[in-house]
């Protein structure tokens, strides 16, 4: 489980969706980075990602790693979001059986798991259909 | 560059080994390479373990690994690249070898993973995943791989029932290796039936959880001769990484490290695939096979799964693939696969395979990934 | 003159019937039904919590307010079921807005009107010209404990308001508190379920201090209960808001469009404000509003607002309330929500 250091530390991105778009090609990198994976770039713009999108895929996952136990089965997907960015997240407050390759999502600010009762509580970002 | 040669190879029976440790499980399998080898020294050892740290507590495998096999002050290595460890260990030592840096090396690959619970072991396998925006959403790897498989399937038309024929193929050819976790038969029925684990990848869709280990013995080929046994070269070495997240992929339906990697083993081997007689792939999951088949040539992009329902890859087939029974048969003590791959592609060269052995067999082909192919080993491997 | 600039709600998806509850319990649904006047309340998913739903409702928020988050000076959540003990949800809110660093940040808890406070506090630092503009939250996943008569209408959801000086939706007229030390319903520290003096919490609390205060304004402001449009009370079950206005001398029509709880529940520290965005979503310029919170220990906040033209331009930029309560519902039954509501006992 992260320590709060290391949760702490990606709130821009876990709780803003903050990302860093490349002066030189353009790509968009979430999370931002130091060096462009596409053109090796060393210069980035701050920018926001999109609210919506569209899953390219998805899974429901019915045998949960330890911090999740208590939530399967869930479904996690990757949406392509609408400045073409994909993004990796549980797809929450829809039936499995309404689950689809294209379906439109948009992101929510959810509970992502906890530390057991007395730990720390991790937010983030879930897909919910639009 | 000096040729590489495998003078010998050591792998015990494969499980949940209860009454056995890590350090005892290699041990094991060290003396069987050595004993088979014949050789009376070694300069170097490099070990491939994916997390030992997690499942048992123990790193600085390269002391006590030298150590428990009597072997201290030999240098000693421990490498990872999650489940292409052992393959990234092989190729190491063809490194130190090649290089004329060490004459005989032990190469090694070990896991054990019984140690902790169920989901202590999906936790730690999920480490070859993004930690913070993969793994953090709840991810798994039959959840990456789900994910791969519903891509590849809505691009290409793989059915359910083509992902289960590489399941059944891989344990019939493991029915026929003593040294398998599962040496058995299953069928496509007992595949869609088994219970889900993420959708629509079910337990009989993924390799197991395992303890075990592998081990080689490497030498210069011009000293290969005064061994006793028919030695086999490693012709080709290759090797690629690619994104740790699976979102970040060009195409999520493909893997392009194993593309790359097998490219790369296969030029400096200076072969073509269809020069090979056997594929040793990586089917962590039955898609992994599926797609691996496509990413190193033996068919056309998205036509893995027709390959598999046509027998393409069958013992008899065109291509066989995984005869010693995969990953899904014979288990996948993750450091040690890519290690094993190496021990079956010998045997089989050596024509040392019995019921599993695949006819005249001269070249074989060892494709070994790590995580969701984050990373690929390839080898190239050439009968004496 | 200070007021509304924007308005936000959420409610989670998930519902469960009366009679769901009832039949675990051996208890008499249609009479539930009927006495409390209550058919269904919400539920929140495990990953739902006080802060999720504070942060849904203020985007909506900001939304209609059509303001840099950047410039909100002040951020409060209203709560009896803040996620922690110690460690605020504002400061949680505030990061996920954007509204921090430079920003002042407050928890309140106040049984059912800790919304209403915040709102009391933001607007008069607006008012105070301390702050450009302030966000105020009621928000609550309370618990009712099993069997017990609360357990029926203990809802979830959350309501969220900013107040600033310029580009209003609804100017604020007057405001008035009325409070006294009444322990009608309460929890003690390390208890999981509140308690409650069973009819003490009707006349001596409820009665007591939503008439108290709306008696008050009404005679601060000049104003008398036909003069206003729509008035909205809190809602701790569906038959005191009608008692109460009755009492006061109020008509039906004019609690009905911010009377959600039939069909939500008692959202506590959201009741009285997401009765508030409800009315505001149908409301016309020139509509006088009257809001009366209350909370148990206790006390009632209220505030008269008068919509201005604006709300034509900012209604439709957010979800209404009424869809967020009747579409896309997702109905559980008892073992379900037990497990969502953690009222099963695990292993250690």
């Amino acid at each position: 489980m992260p320590t709060p250091s290391r949760y702490w530390r990606e709130i821009p991105q876990r709780y803003r969706l903050e990302a860093g778009k490349c002066q030189g090609c353009h790509y968009v990198s979430f999370p931002p980075r130091l060096v462009c994976p596409r053109c090796g770039g060393r210069e980035f713009v701050p920018t926001k990602l999109a609210e919506r999108g569209k899953l390219i895929t998805y899974t429901i996952i019915r045998v949960p790693p330890e911090p999740f136990e208590d939530q399967s089965p869930y479904a996690v997907g990757i949406a392509e979001l609408d400045d073409g960015v994909r993004l990796t997240a549980q797809v929450v407050d829809c039936d499995f059986a309404a689950l689809k390759v294209g379906m439109r999502v948009k992101t929510e600010f959810r509970k992502i798991s906890e530390e057991g009762a007395a730990g720390v509580i991790y937010y983030g970002y879930k897909f919910v259909p639009e | 560059m000096r040729d590489v040669a495998i003078i010998g190879v050591g792998m015990t029976k494969w499980g949940e080994l209860w009454e056995k440790s890590l350090r005892s499980i290699f041990v094991e399998s060290a003396l069987l390479a050595i004993e088979d080898a014949g050789v009376d020294r070694i300069d170097s050892m490099v070990v491939g373990c994916m997390s030992s740290g997690l499942f048992i507590g123990q790193e600085h495998l390269s002391s006590l690994l030298s150590d428990y096999l009597g072997q201290n002050p030999v240098p000693a290595s421990r490498v990872e690249s999650a489940c292409s460890s052992g393959g990234l260990a092989l190729r190491q030592g063809f490194i130190e070898v090649a290089s004329g840096m060490s004459d005989i090396v032990l190469v090694g690959g070990v896991e054990k993973m019984t140690d902790v619970t169920g989901c202590e072991a999906t936790f730690a396998l999920g480490t070859a995943a993004d930690q913070e925006y993969e793994s953090y959403h709840g991810l798994t790897f039959p959840g990456l791989y789900a994910m791969m498989a519903v891509a590849h399937m809505h691009k290409y038309g793989t059915t359910r029932e083509q992902l289960a024929m590489v399941a059944v193929k891989n344990h019939d050819n493991g029915s026929k290796n003593p040294l398998a976790q599962f040496p058995f038969k299953i069928t496509v029925e007992a595949v869609l039936s088994s219970v889900l684990v993420a959708d629509p990848l079910r337990i009989l869709d993924c390799s197991p959880i395992t303890d075990g280990a592998a081990a080689v013995v490497l030498c210069p080929a011009d000293k290969a001769k005064a061994f006793k046994k028919p030695f086999v070269r490693i012709t080709g070495t290759g090797q690629a990484t690619d994104t740790i997240a699976l979102s970040s992929r060009n195409d999520i339906a493909w893997l392009e490290s194993t593309h790359i990697a097998g490219s790369k083993a296969l030029a400096m081997a200076g072969r073509k695939i269809g020069d090979i007689d056997l594929f040793e792939v990586h089917d962590c999951f039955t898609i992994a096979e599926i797609m691996i088949t496509e990413a190193l040539g033996l068919v056309p992009k998205g036509q893995g799964g027709k390959a598999v329902a046509e027998g393409l890859t069958a013992r008899n087939g065109k291509f066989p693939v995984n005869a010693s029974g995969g990953l899904k048969a014979k288990g996948h003590p993750v450091g040690a696969t890519g290690v094993a791959q190496a021990v079956e592609i010998v045997k089989q060269l050596r024509g040392e395979a019995g019921e599993r052995q695949i006819k005249s067999a001269k070249r074989g082909l060892a494709q070994n990934m790590g995580g969701t192919g984050g990373s690929a080993v390839v080898h190239v491997f050439e009968a004496e | 003159m200070a007021g509304i600039i924007g308005y936000g709600a959420y409610i989670p998806r998930n519902r469960i019937k009366v009679e769901e509850i009832a039949k675990v319990w051996g208890a008499d649904a249609p009479s539930y039904k009927k006495g409390l006047m209550l058919e269904e309340k919400s539920v929140p998913s495990p990953d739902q919590d006080t802060i999720t739903m504070a942060v849904e409702a203020s985007k909506r928020a900001i939304k209609r307010a059509g303001i840099d988050p950047r410039e909100i000076g002040a951020v409060y959540v209203g709560s009896e079921s803040h996620p922690y003990a110690v460690k605020p949800s504002g400061t949680v809110l505030a990061e996920a807005l954007g509204a921090t660093p430079e920003v002042h940040t407050a928890d309140l808890e106040f049984a059912c009107k800790a919304g209403t406070e915040g709102m009391f506090i933001a607007l008069n630092l607006v008012r105070a010209e301390a702050i450009k503009y302030g966000l105020a939250v009621g928000a609550d996943t309370s618990q009712g404990a099993p069997g017990d008569a609360l357990e029926y209408s203990a809802a979830a959801g959350a309501a969220a308001y900013i107040f600033g000086k310029d580009h209003l939706l609804a100017e604020t007229l007057e405001t008035f508190s009325f409070t006294t030390d009444t322990p009608d319903f309460w929890r003690r520290e390390y208890q999981y379920y509140p308690q409650h003096g069973g009819r003490f919490t009707g006349d001596p609390a409820y009665f007591k201090h939503v008439i108290g205060a709306a008696e008050g304004i009404m005679a601060k402001a000049k104003m008398k209960p036909s003069d206003f449009h729509y008035v909205i009370f809190h809602q701790p079950n569906g038959k005191f808001p009608f008692r109460v206005g009755e009492m006061l001398g109020f008509k039906k029509a004019q609690i009905e469009p911010g009377w959600l709880v039939s069909k939500l529940g008692n959202t506590y520290s959201g009741s009285s404000p997401l009765g508030l965005t409800a009315t505001l979503d149908i409301a016309k310029e020139g509509d006088m509003i009257l809001i009366v919170s209350y909370g148990s220990g206790a006390g009632s906040d209220a505030f008269i607002f008068r919509v201005t033209s604006r709300i034509d331009e900012v209604r439709n930029l957010a979800p209404r309330t009424r869809d967020l309560l009747d579409n896309n519902k997702n109905y559980l039954d008892y073992g379900v929500y037990a497990k969502f509501r953690r009222k099963i006992r695990k292993a250690e």
